[in-house]
């Protein structure tokens, strides 16, 4: 019979398991354990680099958010424009079509807008203009985004590159038309004077309940709509959806629409509701946020709410931070990825478990 | 006679999340035996052997090989203790040749000289009775070829602990056969040969112990030669167990599904069908047999609507009002409207049949979702469905919006076949049904394709056991290359009759003859 060797057998210290499921309580606790870790983590950083003491620092932070009426509705409608554009990139996504080009499809759609003012503003009723500007909108930012989608149906291309270009080309043409519009040769539109959604309550109300419908509707879309589940399937497994007879490639060029049009509307409101201009940076960069804002709510609308509430806290809170203690704007970025990083870490331990071996070897 | 432990393992334990693939197990090997591991699907047998070879790292227990306990990390640490896996699917470069795929990751620190290895190749081929060309590329070799290239690539690096998993599964009766030969002369070399496998018959022609897994514990380790097959079974699946098929006699068959001259090539230009006519009658089950990518799967594909054909011609004869359709080149939606009840259990379930992460209403919606013209779904009767086929076929499930690729194998299947089955089809057809599924399971689904043939419905079962194919079917057709070398009448043929003609007009062929003929003179000097 064999002997027992131990003192010659180099155990690993420990090795990764595959977990089964894990209680719904427990993994929202991990994740919450996780943003607070993520603040711990943040606050010593602030401490040691900027020597703010962790109090102030989270002071500081929930001021930043929450500290006035302004601060409060700047917040709400910092929220309601990056969860409308999340909700847009979202049919596609879950329909595993790698739309990056969301950025490009909220910028084409706030220039058809600008347009729209340029060309009609004072000629027709304010709402005339605004249904045109909207329409516009939709439009355009459904073409932008249906494009890359017929050459991915027809031809199989990349989606993902070629969405991305398709932001490089918008960035250009509003270069382009801002060098048309603006005869001084300072490329910059000033705010224009038509085309405002009107004022209830106060300038971003309008906004917000387009965007809490938007939510819903979408959350209907998606789980109890025919259309939703041709989604759902194409996304899990295209061979699943040609053997029970979708159509995927018309499934893939429809979705695209809805999430262009979708984009198209997030473009409209940006520019009738807040900016009534366009520059360059009109979508700045929530095309891209809006994909880790989607993918972090597994897709589903309503958690959207609470992901995206996350980011835009995070964004605005260390953006005070900053301002308070005077410091570049980068660190705000640099606290913003830390505090994802934990984020989206923690799914690591969601899925797996780590088990020590240890105790078990030195027992026996 | 003493025998030397080749390989130990004590208190071996293996979990996957909540699923214990191995619970404490005890195993022995010794040097100059063949070891048959038995036991049915996910009984934990493939997960044992992956702790031996180094690919999963065991939660608790102790390796000792030659008595020294050992600890092994990686596939490297397996080779260093001589322990070799043969797995079910072959690791090999496609444009490499046998030798080349043979030394390819060694690190001796020895210069490389392809003759030198040929040689040696050829040498090991001689000892143990192979037949292989050293220097022919794997993506000419029939899969048969292949494993040979697989087990000399263990042998080259000079492995005492040979581990096969299921290697019969691709291979032909006659193949099987030769490869027992050749592992019988490994034995008498000294070398211990455990082999992972389901298939009674083989475990009693060819082992010297078999040890028996069940749910992922050793249930027991006996000497072939004191046991039988119906002993084997009631350890394995814990109680008794029948193990006939039956086969009612066909009632009033006609044709329902005409298939004639039909013609396919793939995306590189390679024929897969060549020139296939048959006809599927009502009321009657028609086995496909084949080896795996004989062109099964594309002629199902084809008839279900998925695969566009060159030429021929697929006629489908409605029984409601006799009337004949060609359902070549339709889309599955034009054939569903066209009035053809045709129901397919493909090959790949989780990944064709069903949305694994959907659950089980979900996935009996995938059939019927487009009914009635409101934009909105109606789960109601998917609901009732999947309610009805959990009850009616004893699907072990917490529920029924538990996501599909939580169940077991069987439970996926019969989720599967519950659900094309409903739809009250005319023509079923199921492409290796059983694959993976317990002994309870399949027996089960050769209940449920026995009924539906009673009902008047044209069966067609692609099969790879034969054995099942000769008792459960009424007429089979056997495939090679995608040609039909035969239709034969399974009340009358037999296994081997079929394994002929499963490698006929190949390449193959010829030297399977010859080697067949070697073994069988080895066979009467031994």
């Amino acid at each position: 019979m064999a002997k027992v060797k131990t003192e010659k057998v180099h155990e690993p210290l420990f090795h990764i398991v595959k977990r089964d499921r894990m209680p719904l309580w427990q993994s929202i606790s991990i994740r919450l354990g996780s943003i607070v870790c993520a603040l711990a983590f943040c606050a010593l950083i602030c401490y040691i680099v900027i020597d703010v003491k962790p109090a102030e620092f989270f002071e500081t932070m929930f001021d930043g958010v929450f500290g006035s009426e302004r601060r409060i509705w700047k917040m709400i409608k910092d929220l309601a424009v990056l969860l409308c554009i999340s909700l847009a990139v979202t049919p596609a996504f879950k329909m595993r079509f790698w739309n990056i080009g969301a950025e490009g499809q909220v910028l084409m759609s706030c220039l058809a807008s600008v347009a729209c003012v340029i060309y009609f503003g004072g000629k027709m009723s304010n709402w005339m203009l605004l249904v045109c500007m909207a329409l516009a909108s939709v439009i355009m930012g459904a073409i932008w985004a249906v494009i890359p989608a017929v050459f991915k149906a027809k031809w199989d291309t990349n989606e993902t590159l070629f969405t991305l270009m398709m932001n490089y080309v918008a960035t250009s043409l509003v270069s382009f038309f801002l060098i048309v519009w603006v005869p001084s040769g300072s490329s910059t539109l000033g705010e224009l004077d038509y085309g405002h959604l009107p004022n209830i309550y106060n300038r971003y109300l309008v906004l917000v309940l387009v965007v809490a419908a938007i939510t819903v509707a979408m959350y209907i879309y998606l789980n109890y709509c025919k259309h939703g589940y041709e989604i759902s399937v194409v996304g899990e497994s295209q061979k699943t959806a040609c053997y029970i007879g979708i159509n995927v490639k018309k499934v893939v060029i429809r979705t695209l629409i809805v999430s262009g049009a979708l984009c198209g509307i997030a473009g409209f409101l940006i520019v009738s509701a807040l900016d009534h201009s366009v520059t360059t940076a009109s979508a700045g960069g929530q095309g891209f946020t809006a994909i880790m804002v989607s993918w972090l709510a597994k897709f589903n609308p309503i958690i959207m709410v609470a992901t995206s509430f996350l980011i835009v806290f995070l964004q605005q809170g260390v953006n005070q931070v900053a301002t308070d203690c005077n410091i570049s704007n980068a660190f705000p970025n640099i606290i913003v990825g830390i505090i994802l990083f934990f984020v989206i870490g923690c799914e690591f331990f969601i899925n797996y478990k780590i088990m020590f071996r240890g105790k078990e070897a030195s027992k026996k | 006679m003493e025998r030397s432990v080749a390989l130990e393992l004590r208190g071996v334990t293996k979990t996957f999340g909540k699923v214990i693939a191995n619970n404490n197990v005890d195993l022995t090997v010794y040097a100059g035996e063949i070891l048959s591991i038995l036991g049915e699907n996910g009984c934990g047998k493939t997960t044992l052997m992956n702790m031996i070879s180094g690919i999963y790292f065991p939660d608790r227990g102790h390796m000792f090989v030659k008595g020294e306990e050992v600890v092994i990390r990686s596939p490297k640490d397996a080779f260093d203790h001589k322990i070799g896996m043969i797995h079910q699917h072959f690791k090999l470069v496609d444009v490499f040749s046998a030798s080349e795929n043979i030394v390819l990751g060694i690190d001796d620190g020895n210069k490389y000289s392809l003759k030198d290895v040929n040689n040696r190749v050829l040498e090991i081929s001689e000892r143990y009775g192979f037949n292989i060309d050293p220097k022919k590329k794997i993506y000419e070799m029939s899969v048969s070829e292949k494993q040979t290239v697989e087990i000399i690539k263990v042998l080259y690096r000079g492995a005492d602990i040979l581990i096969l998993d299921e290697p019969t599964a691709v291979l032909t009766p006659q193949e099987t056969e030769r490869l027992f030969n050749v592992l019988r002369r490994m034995r008498d070399d000294g070398k211990a040969i455990i082999i992972i496998t389901h298939k009674l018959h083989e475990v009693l022609s060819v082992s010297d112990r078999v040890a028996v897994l069940r749910r992922g514990e050793h249930i027991a380790t006996v000497e072939t030669a004191g046991t039988n097959e119906s002993e084997l079974t009631e350890m394995m699946v814990g109680k008794k167990i029948s193990l006939n098929i039956e086969r009612p006699e066909p009632k009033e068959p006609k044709d329902r599904l005409i298939v004639k001259n039909v013609n396919c090539t793939n995306s590189d230009g390679i024929k897969i069908l060549d020139n296939i006519s048959f006809t599927a009658r009502s009321g009657e089950i028609l086995g496909i047999a084949g080896i795996a990518g004989s062109g099964q799967r594309e002629l199902l594909e084809s008839i279900a609507g998925l695969q566009h054909l060159d030429s021929g011609e697929i006629m489908y004869h409605n029984p409601k009002n006799d009337e004949e359709v060609n359902l070549r080149d339709r889309t599955p939606l034009q054939i569903r409207d066209l009035g053809v009840r045709l129901s397919f259990v493909p090959e790949d379930r989780l990944g064709m049949g069903l949305v694994g992460n959907m659950d089980i209403i979900d996935n009996m919606m995938l059939r019927s979702y487009k009914k009635g013209h409101s934009m909105f779904l109606n789960r109601k009767a998917p609901k009732n469905l999947a309610k009805e086929i959990i009850e009616s076929l004893e699907i072990a499930t917490p529920n029924a919006t538990t996501p599909v690729r939580r169940l077991s194998g069987g439970n996926v299947q019969k989720v599967l076949v519950g659900r094309e089955i409903a739809s009250a089809p005319s023509v079923l057809m199921a492409a290796y049904p059983v694959r993976g599924l317990d002994i309870g399971s399949s027996y089960t689904i050769y209940k449920l394709l026995n009924e539906q043939k009673a009902r008047g419905v044209a069966v067609i079962f692609v099969g790879e056991d034969l054995d099942v194919l000769v008792e459960l079917c009424d007429k089979i057709i056997v495939l090679a290359s995608g040609k039909v070398t035969g239709i034969v009448d399974a009340r009358t043929t037999t296994k081997e009759e079929i394994g002929l003609l499963m490698t006929k007009s190949t390449s193959v062929s010829e030297d399977a003859l010859k080697t067949e003929n070697s073994a069988k003179e080895d066979g009467c000097n031994g």
